[in-house]
This record gives C-alpha cells, sequence and structure tokens, in this order.
C-alpha cells in the first residue's frame, strides 16, 4: 500500500496549501474554418470550438472528482485571429463569435485574439491592432496579445509604438471598470505557440488541430515546505523547492493526460509556471519572503527568484515527458497578494519589477499605472521588456493599465482571480524620440546559432 | 479499478463500522487499513478496488461525502493514481 504519510501530504498539499491544476487549455486550430466568405468563416468558428469544447467544463469536473484535485480555470486558445480573419478582415465579428463560443461552452477565456508582427505588420495585421480596443471592450471572455520581437528577428519597433497606443485607447474605453480591457490584452516578446496561461494564449501554427495544455500551480505548497526548513542554507532551499515542484508537476501531468484522453485531443506540455492568485496562501512574493526577504521587492528579490524559477524547472522537467508554455513563476502586481502588499508599502518599484522579469516569466503584468501616462512610456516600458526578451532568448511580455482618472497610490479593484492593483509610479522623463524613431532592432549576435 | 477513502475528523464511536458499511452497500471491497488516534483527531486510511461496484466514482465520492456530513467528519474518495504519480518515481 502507498505510504500513509505520502497521502496525508497529498490531502494537506490540496486542503490547506492551495495545491490545484490552474488551467485545462484546449488548443483549437482554426485553420479549417477559413472559408471563401467572411460569414461563413465566423460560423465555422464558432461550430468548431462548440463541438471541440463542448465537454471541456463537465470532463475537468470529473477528474477533479475522481483524483480529488481541483481544477480552476477550463479554456480554449485558437489559432491567431489575425491570421483567419486576414481575407475579408471581420475581425471584430470573429471576436463576438469567440465570446459567444466561450459562454455557450461554459470556459473561462478564449484565448487568440492574436497578431505575430515580431517582423513585419502586413496590411491586414496593422488592421487587426486596430480593432483591438473595439474587440476587448466588446467581449468578456476574449483574450488578445500581440508579439513584437523574438531573439530571432529582432524587436519591432513601429508596432511597439503603435501598441502604446492601443493599450491607451483600450484603458479609455473600458474606463467603467478600471480599464479592464487592458488585462485581457499582453504584448510579448518571443511568444510562445503552446502557452495555456491567460491572457497570452493562442494555438500556433505548428500545433495539432485539438490539443490539450495544462498549467499546474501551488504558490502556497512551496512556501509551505520551505517553512519547515528555516535554517536551510541556499542549496538546500533549492532542493526542497524541487521535490516539490516534481510532486505538483506529476499531478499536472496526469490532469493533462487524462483530459487529452477523455476529450479526444493530443497531450501538448505542462506548464510549469507557479502562478499566484490574490488569495492569502497562494502566493509567489510570499515564498521569497520566507526564503528570507522583509519584502519582496528588497535588494535580493532578483536572486531569490532566479533560484526558485531555476528549481521549479529542474524538479518539473523530471515529471513530465513534455514541459512548455511558459514554465516559470509569475509575478503578476494585481493577482498575488504579496506583490500588492509590497507595492503598497513602497518596497516594489516597476524599475525592480523589471529587473526580476529577466529571471523569471513573464513580465510586467497586471501592473497599474496613473491614467495619464504617456502613450510613448508605455510603448518604452513595453520595448524595455522586449530587449531583456531578446537579448535572453526568452519570453517576456507586458500587461500594463494605465487606469483612466486614476494617481500614483490609488488602489483598483478588479475582483476574481484579477484581484487588486495598486497604481504605481512611472518614471515620467520621456523617451517620446526614441519611440518616435520606429524602424526594427536588429536581431542579437547570438541569434545566429545556424 | 483502486481507489484511496480518507477519514479526516474528530474520533467517536462508529466511524469505520459506517465507513465500511457505506462501502459494503456499493460492492466495494476493503483491501487494506491504517487508521489512528492523534489527540483525539481520527485518520483513517483505506485502500479500496472498485471493481465490482456499479457506481461511477464520482457517485460514490457523492456518497461518502454526505455520510461524512452525517458522522461529522471528512470523508474522500479518490483514485489511487493521483498518490503514484505524486509520490512513486
Amino acid at each position: 500500500m502507498l505510504n500513509r504519510n505520502d497521502i496525508l501530504e497529498t490531502i494537506s498539499m490540496i486542503d490547506s496549501q492551495n495545491l490545484d491544476v490552474r488551467t485545462v487549455t484546449m488548443g483549437i486550430s482554426l485553420f479549417d474554418c477559413m472559408s471563401g466568405s467572411g460569414a461563413d468563416t465566423v460560423k465555422n468558428i464558432y461550430d468548431k470550438i462548440c463541438r471541440k469544447a463542448e465537454n471541456i467544463v463537465k470532463v475537468c469536473g470529473e477528474i477533479a472528482t475522481e483524483y480529488g484535485i481541483p481544477i480552476i480555470n477550463k479554456r480554449v486558445s485558437v489559432t491567431p485571429v489575425s491570421l483567419i480573419g486576414a481575407a475579408e478582415r471581420n475581425y471584430f465579428d470573429i471576436a463576438l463569435a469567440l465570446d459567444k463560443a466561450a459562454k455557450t461552452c461554459g470556459i473561462d477565456f478564449v484565448g487568440g485574439y492574436t497578431a505575430l508582427v515580431h517582423k513585419a505588420m502586413t496590411d491586414y495585421e496593422k488592421y487587426f491592432l486596430t480593432t483591438l480596443p473595439d474587440a476587448l471592450a466588446a467581449t468578456k471572455k476574449v483574450c488578445a496579445s500581440v508579439n513584437v520581437a523574438t531573439t530571432r528577428a529582432g524587436i519591432n519597433m513601429d508596432a511597439v509604438r503603435i501598441m502604446g497606443k492601443i493599450i491607451k485607447k483600450c484603458a479609455l474605453l473600458t474606463a467603467s471598470e478600471g480599464g479592464i480591457a487592458c488585462a485581457k490584452l499582453v504584448v510579448f516578446a518571443t511568444a510562445v505557440e503552446d502557452n495555456p496561461f491567460m491572457a497570452g494564449a493562442f494555438n500556433g501554427a505548428g500545433e495539432d488541430d485539438c490539443v490539450i495544455n495544462v498549467g499546474v500551480s501551488g504558490p502556497g505548497v512551496v512556501k509551505k515546505a520551505i517553512e519547515k526548513h528555516p535554517d536551510a542554507d541556499l542549496t538546500a532551499v533549492s532542493e526542497i523547492i524541487k521535490k516539490t515542484a516534481y510532486k505538483i508537476t506529476r499531478a499536472g501531468e496526469l490532469v493533462a493526460r487524462e483530459a487529452a484522453k477523455r476529450l479526444n485531443a493530443t497531450f501538448g506540455i505542462v506548464d510549469l509556471s507557479l502562478a499566484p492568485t490574490p488569495i492569502m496562501g497562494d502566493s509567489v512574493a510570499h515564498i521569497l519572503e520566507e526564503m528570507g526577504l522583509e519584502s519582496v521587492g528588497a535588494h535580493g528579490s532578483t536572486m531569490a527568484l532566479a533560484l526558485l524559477n531555476d528549481a521549479v524547472k529542474k524538479g518539473g522537467v523530471m515529471a513530465s515527458s513534455h514541459i512548455g508554455g511558459l514554465s516559470g513563476a509569475f509575478i503578476p502586481v494585481s493577482e498575488d497578494c504579496g506583490m500588492i502588499d509590497a507595492a503598497l508599502n513602497g518596497s516594489l518599484k516597476i524599475e525592480k519589477l523589471e529587473a526580476m522579469t529577466s529571471v523569471c516569466s513573464v513580465g510586467i503584468d497586471m501592473v497599474a499605472v496613473p491614467g495619464d501616462t504617456d502613450e510613448n512610456i508605455i510603448s518604452a516600458i513595453i520595448a524595455d521588456e522586449a530587449a531583456i526578451g531578446m537579448i535572453n532568448n526568452k519570453t517576456t511580455a507586458v500587461r500594463i493599465i494605465p487606469v483612466p482618472d486614476k494617481k500614483e497610490g490609488d488602489i483598483v479593484v478588479y475582483g476574481g482571480l484579477l484581484g487588486k492593483a495598486p497604481v504605481m509610479a512611472v518614471n515620467k522623463k520621456s523617451p517620446r524620440k526614441l519611440i518616435e524613431r520606429g524602424g526594427r532592432v536588429p536581431a542579437p549576435i547570438h541569434s545566429n546559432r545556424n | 479499478m483502486k481507489a484511496i477513502v480518507s477519514v479526516l475528523g474528530k474520533d467517536k464511536i462508529g466511524i469505520i463500522a459506517a465507513v465500511s458499511g457505506t462501502l459494503f452497500k456499493m460492492n466495494i471491497n476493503i483491501e487494506d487499513i491504517s487508521q489512528t488516534i492523534m489527540q483525539d483527531y481520527f485518520t483513517m486510511i483505506m485502500l479500496v478496488d472498485l471493481s465490482n461496484c456499479e457506481k461511477k466514482l464520482t457517485e460514490v465520492s457523492e456518497i461518502l461525502k454526505q455520510k461524512g456530513k452525517e458522522l461529522g467528519v471528512s470523508i474522500r474518495i479518490q483514485h489511487e493514481d493521483i498518490f503514484n504519480a505524486m509520490h512513486k518515481l
């Protein structure tokens, strides 16, 4: 029989340390939905999502009950819509169809209202970008992403400039809800094709027709494990995190394979990200504080996060045959109670957050800034993150909300998993001239690996 | 299919009888039991075989949950694979 203590440990992880499977995300290819008429394409998209994802909520409920592990979010990601709607450019109609399909299937979000413009923007992609504010304001469940840089291609600064303007417009169109459209829009560098997490999930062109990607979680479990060893040195802390990550990932792998089998889909990847939620006991920031920081944001935060991120990967890699997605600790400000506290007490500033994003996934995430922040400053924040991603051959992202009518020190409450965001200060010195230059930042020398 | 039944809560007379009786009614065989009481806190782990049970695991789970409510303890049943996955190489 199984070891009794192991059984009790698993039960305790689920009951009191918030171990869960954060998301089961079904990637669906929309390439075979393209038709000669725009209306038919829209209908095909709605029908295909409803057909493939019809049972995702029910099946995940059954798996959660049978294995006794909660599955929090059930989601769908689709082929980048900028490609699927290119011929007719009826992007807005497709956004409405995605939203309707998400509601019909009972899923949390559908991602893939996406454009990949890291090297160039075609005319249809330029047009697609202009539809983002209206599409995100008119829908509840549609998530969008725009990839503006890769290590291979460099940074498309024309796209970066445009995204500053678009983010401002998204905020204004949803001003009454704290600019919530911005919470559904991610600007990526080196985006991945199999990310199960929102708002940045899309089903890449190289992916299968119907694929299950799973995001595990469990910051509370990692914190608890470290808590038991207050005097361990950092080598020992790394070992503790590795062992814990192994167990968490194994649970995710089991759920992923079972969900794929029951939903008649391919098993894609397990994403090793430690994803926090705003509830107590589910915070990545609190892991860093357990390691020995008075408050996250203090000097030492980048090192602590680097150790955490690396140990999670080392433990997780052995636990699953296919690791993918973003696979790194998330440090969204509004979605992590420890990050919120650190922003409020002045310990965490955007500049330190940026430094931390160079050693983890994913970037300046769910950060509220004053509503009067200049669009060029938003573009410059994106450019800095894109540079970190491009040079370090990793994914980085910006999900920033210039909250209309709010100023530094105010708090915006979004509720649910999006939490509450303290409005953080930005450096107001102007980067306008730099941003207006446009053009492409050439790919770094180490991108030439062949 | 095999599963782990865990019963956690404050000790009282008849917990084992009530839980095993409920399992018996559903044709679920108990293959192994381990049980302790620490500071009035009752902990029981059972390995059970559901191959002759006609109900789905989700239904069994609900019945045991209700029985737990009656007894004032927490009863859960989980497919053994979750523990094998997490604790065995």
